[in-house]
């Protein structure tokens, strides 16, 4: 193994780990996972193409460093935070706002909580010592040294328990916010728990208050659904264009459970989103659907590990990727069929598409099967607009770019519709179409 | 469920009869000391009489190949190789300078004959002796080039060819009767530098074929090189250059055997393929080096570079390849399109039994504008046996108008093996099409009960099935290779049912 030779940064992250280790949430145990977790890191260092998951991700060449901790907001760093949530709220949910890595409850709704469920603050859950509790939430693989940076270093976050039988009505939407002007790095990480026979929905945002720039955000979320239960969930990244996203979402299923997910990228300049999905309960679900629509030099990636543990799963992964001027989007799909998961259904389909010489789009779905009485197939293309349907709607007299529009919300169209919930899916479009219009 | 009889004698079938080429000729032979130095290499070029050129060049990649370490990414496992363990160069000892086939030691022709390839011109060509098994195409001509161990022994249809300008040669003699040719395109392809095991046969190939086709030539007739491996502990490391030079045609065939043998035989061999404008090879393998015994034991390790440069414009490389032997494969035949409207193609048949590991696959790289290429992969794993395709499409920057399909198919017999699927898509050219599919499957209930239940066995059902499944790649093969191919297909998926 390599001896990582440390930058100067990389020195500063020690030294600033091993101060703020007192100060971070989590006493005991917890204090021991995060100086595990670190040391997973500090071995492996910052991901580089050598690695095979990072190939295409080099955050050596692209991040070079991660930052320091941001300091907890201010007053007036909440004051922007709250002007960026506005700006982008989502009528009829329940909102969960972090600023720089800390839980803001004044800007979060946590009143009149349905019953069987429960929020809570990641810190105060960890400052009370729930030993079970925190435990699963630290829990890290620290064979990703993304994931167990995240571990070591997270501050706060959000809890949520949803308990048996339990069907929320209101969605839960989960704000992340920058807001510092320095730049920084912050470190979330929440947990959500449903319960046998529970439905929940979930938006995550990842938003940059008015002068936050360059700053990066590290985010894990973990999820356990229990039997016969459902989520619905939905992603969108808004950073700025200067910032790094390096998140990640681990998801188990229960028997009969059901999890469908969507994600679109349109901010940041560095993205990357690794989504692991376990079906460990026989008759489970997933829709997994994602799209990228980025430019100027966005670089964006979705890593996607759907490990199929047990028989009798169906999977369906929809990606799309819309790529202009200089961007670089990457997808990395790879299904695990175990030895006993017998009748597993998979199928992936990634499409790119291409509209600048500049650009760049890299697939790789892969499949890794090892029982034989599987349906799996996984398909890959990649492209430019059609030159035939832009002539047509432009002999009808549509300009150029509005012409391009229709045809790109066609092309992402397929994955944003898998959306269940009318509302979000609206939001979904919305998000799309402000990209669109700002290309214009 | 208890083993039955039928199956214990199933079983029994496959341990001795699966593998059709595991005789051993008992031939003396000339060895290289055993290990690798740079004495083992000046020993090797020693032997072949080289210039000094190519002994400099073979010692640039022996020192470069010390400082290399070896690959470790592809999805194989298997015992640390001792380098140190192998014996670099066998040849049958030479009685005295042959000047004819029928001096060559009849053991070797012996060898061959077995094996149903036909080294004696005359009798193939009135058709009285045609390969054992193979069809009846006395018409049909195909010059053989046959390496035993790490020397060639006998090149036929040597005037022939000569007449056609076409220069079919065992690569040493090529180095001191065409230099001039070797030294052009020589490791411009493969470059000595390229991985591990290309390096390492850069510095200790000891023979191999070299093709050069002139300017607007068709090659008269098929070309043919037979690799046998026969002695123990040695390592074939063969080298393959073919040249087809402005508006030529050749096409050309390459088939391997091996002795039964416990030990585990390394073959590290370097093909590389050179078309200039207009030009068209058409490379076919059918590999069937020893794959080990029923319980994993013994078998060739089979580390391949094979590339094609399509140099000139309008230029076409394409590869097909069925495999069915080795221990091990890694092995992964690639297209650089540099010239404009050239294409490449790569049709493979994969099949694994026991305890075999394929790991093989393509790249096409496309560089030059409106290249197109197209990969049909199909797969099939039985036994214990894992079996990926691992593929990369790449367009870049300049290469406007890239056009790539790939289909690749995997099939499943039994639930102890294992498909992968690792492809690679790369563009960075807003005008390439790019088109990948891949599915996995079984063979369908359905399907099998109606042909059983129109009387057709089990294994013979299955065996229809797989045909028609591997057909689009089967139909690319040249017919003799096909005729072989396809009983190729169903002996080694013989036992995999039930």
């Amino acid at each position: 193994m390599n001896v990582v030779a440390k930058t100067e940064t990389g020195r500063a992250l020690g030294d600033a780990f091993a101060v703020a280790r007192d100060r971070l949430p989590g006493k005991g145990k917890i204090a021991e996972q995060r100086r595990e977790a670190f040391e997973a890191y500090e071995r492996l260092g910052l991901p580089h193409r050598r690695i095979e998951d990072w190939k295409y991700t080099d955050l050596r060449a692209l991040m070079r460093e991660v930052l320091p901790l941001a300091p907890a907001p201010d007053a007036a760093a909440l004051g922007r935070a709250a002007a960026a949530v506005k700006l982008r709220a989502i009528d009829g949910v329940r909102r969960l706002v972090l600023v720089d890595g800390a839980f803001a409850p004044d800007l979060s709704d946590l009143g009149k909580l349905d019953k069987g469920l429960s929020i809570r603050p990641l810190r105060e859950v960890l400052d009370a010592g729930d030993s079970a509790l925190s435990a699963q939430v630290i829990a890290t693989d620290v064979s990703n040294p993304m994931i167990a940076l995240n571990g070591a270093m997270a501050t706060d976050g959000v809890v949520i328990e949803i308990a048996d039988g339990t069907v929320l009505t209101e969605p839960l939407h989960i704000v992340h916010v920058a807001s510092g002007t320095a730049p920084a790095s912050m470190f979330t990480r929440s947990l959500l728990r449903l319960g046998r026979d529970t439905g929940a929905t979930l938006v995550e945002s990842y938003l940059a208050g008015e002068d936050a720039k360059a700053y990066q955000t590290h985010d894990g979320l973990i999820v356990a659904i229990g039997d016969n239960a459902r989520l619905d969930h939905v992603r969108l990244v808004e950073d700025s264009v200067d910032a790094f996203n390096i998140s990640s979402a681990t998801v188990s299923l229960g028997a009969h459970a059901h999890f469908n997910t969507f994600g679109l990228t349109s901010g940041g300049h560095v993205s990357r989103y690794q989504l692991t999905v376990t079906c460990s309960g026989e008759g489970s679900k997933v829709e997994t659907n994602g799209v990228n629509l980025i430019n100027g030099k966005q670089h964006a990636d979705t890593t996607l590990f759907m490990d199929h543990a047990v028989p009798h799963c169906a999977s369906r992964e929809i990606f799309r990727a819309v790529v202009d001027d200089r961007a670089h989007s990457v997808f990395q799909g790879r299904i695990i069929v175990r030895p006993d998961a017998q009748k597993t259904d998979a199928k992936m389909m990634t499409r790119a598409l291409l509209l600048s010489d500049d650009a760049e789009a890299d697939n790789k779905p892969e499949l890794e099967i090892f029982a034989d009485d599987v349906t799996c197939g996984h398909g890959a293309t990649t492209g430019a607009l059609d030159e035939s349907l832009l002539f047509y709607m432009r002999a009808r007299g549509l300009p150029e770019k509005e012409a391009q529009a229709l045809l790109i919300q066609a092309f992402v169209g397929e994955a944003i519709e898998s959306i269940a919930s009318d509302p979000l899916r609206e939001v979904a479009i919305a998000t799309a179409q402000r990209w669109l219009q700002a290309r214009a | 469920m208890p083993a039955v009889q039928e199956t214990v004698e199933r079983v029994r079938r496959i341990d001795v009869d699966q593998y059709r080429y595991g005789f051993e000729t008992q031939i003396e032979s000339d060895k290289a000391p055993k290990g690798l130095s740079e004495d083992t290499v000046r020993f090797i070029s020693a032997k072949k009489n080289e210039p000094a050129w190519m002994l400099e060049w073979r010692l640039e990649a022996y020192r470069r190949w010390l400082t290399m370490t070896e690959p470790t990414w592809a999805r194989v496992d298997y015992p640390k190789i001792d380098y140190q363990d192998i014996y670099y160069y066998a040849a049958p000892k030479p009685k005295k300078t042959l000047s004819s086939i029928d001096e060559i030691d009849p053991e070797i022709l012996k060898t061959y004959e077995k094996l149903g390839i036909p080294l004696r011109e005359v009798a193939i060509l009135e058709g009285v002796e045609p390969p054992p098994g193979g069809p009846q195409t006395p018409s049909r001509k195909i010059a053989v080039d046959a390496v035993f161990d790490s020397v060639s022994v006998a090149t036929t249809f040597q005037k022939e060819l000569k007449a056609a300008g076409v220069i079919f040669m065992p690569i040493s003699e090529a180095i001191r009767e065409h230099p001039e040719l070797v030294q052009k395109y020589l490791g411009t392809v493969v470059p000595t530098s390229d991985n591990y095991f290309a390096t390492l046969n850069s510095a200790v190939f000891s023979d191999g074929s070299f093709v050069y086709v002139p300017p607007g030539v068709r090659c008269p007739m098929e070309l043919s090189t037979y690799f046998r491996i026969n002695e123990r502990n040695t390592g074939q490391f063969e080298r393959t250059l073919i040249i087809a030079d402005k508006g030529s045609y050749v096409s050309y065939l390459e088939g391997c055997t091996a002795p039964q043998r416990d030990e585990n035989q390394l073959h590290a061999a370097v093909v590389e393929l050179v078309t200039l404008d207009d030009a068209e090879i058409k490379y076919s393998t059918v590999q069937n080096w020893y794959p080990g015994n029923s319980e994993g034991k013994g078998g060739i390790y089979n580390f391949v570079t094979k590339r094609g440069d399509c140099r000139g414009r309008n230029s076409k490389i394409s590869w097909t390849q069925v495999e069915t032997g080795s221990a091990i494969t890694w092995k992964y035949p690639s297209c650089i399109l540099r010239g404009d409207n050239s294409s490449g193609e790569f049709y493979s048949i994969a099949i694994s039994n026991g305890f075999q590991q394929v790991d093989s696959g393509t790249k096409m790289i496309h560089l030059g504008k409106n290249t197109s290429s197209r990969i049909i992969s199909k797969g099939i794993a039985a036994g214990r046996s894992q079996n990926t395709y691992r593929g990369l499409v790449s367009a870049h920057r300049k290469a406007t108008g890239a056009r790539n399909y790939t289909a690749c198919d995997s099939l499943l017999i039994g639930d102890k093996c294992g498909a992968h699927t690792v492809p690679y898509v790369e563009a960075k050219n807003s005008s390439a099409t790019f088109e990948h599919e891949a599915t996995t499957s079984k063979i369908s209930e359905d399907v099998l009960f109606y042909c059983i239940q129109r009387g057709l066995s089990q294994e013979e059902a299955v065996g229809l099935v797989v045909n028609g499944f591997v057909k689009d790649v089967l139909q690319q093969l040249p017919m003799e290779f096909a005729v072989e191919a396809q009983k190729l297909i169903s002996i080694s998926l013989e036992g995999s049912v039930g």
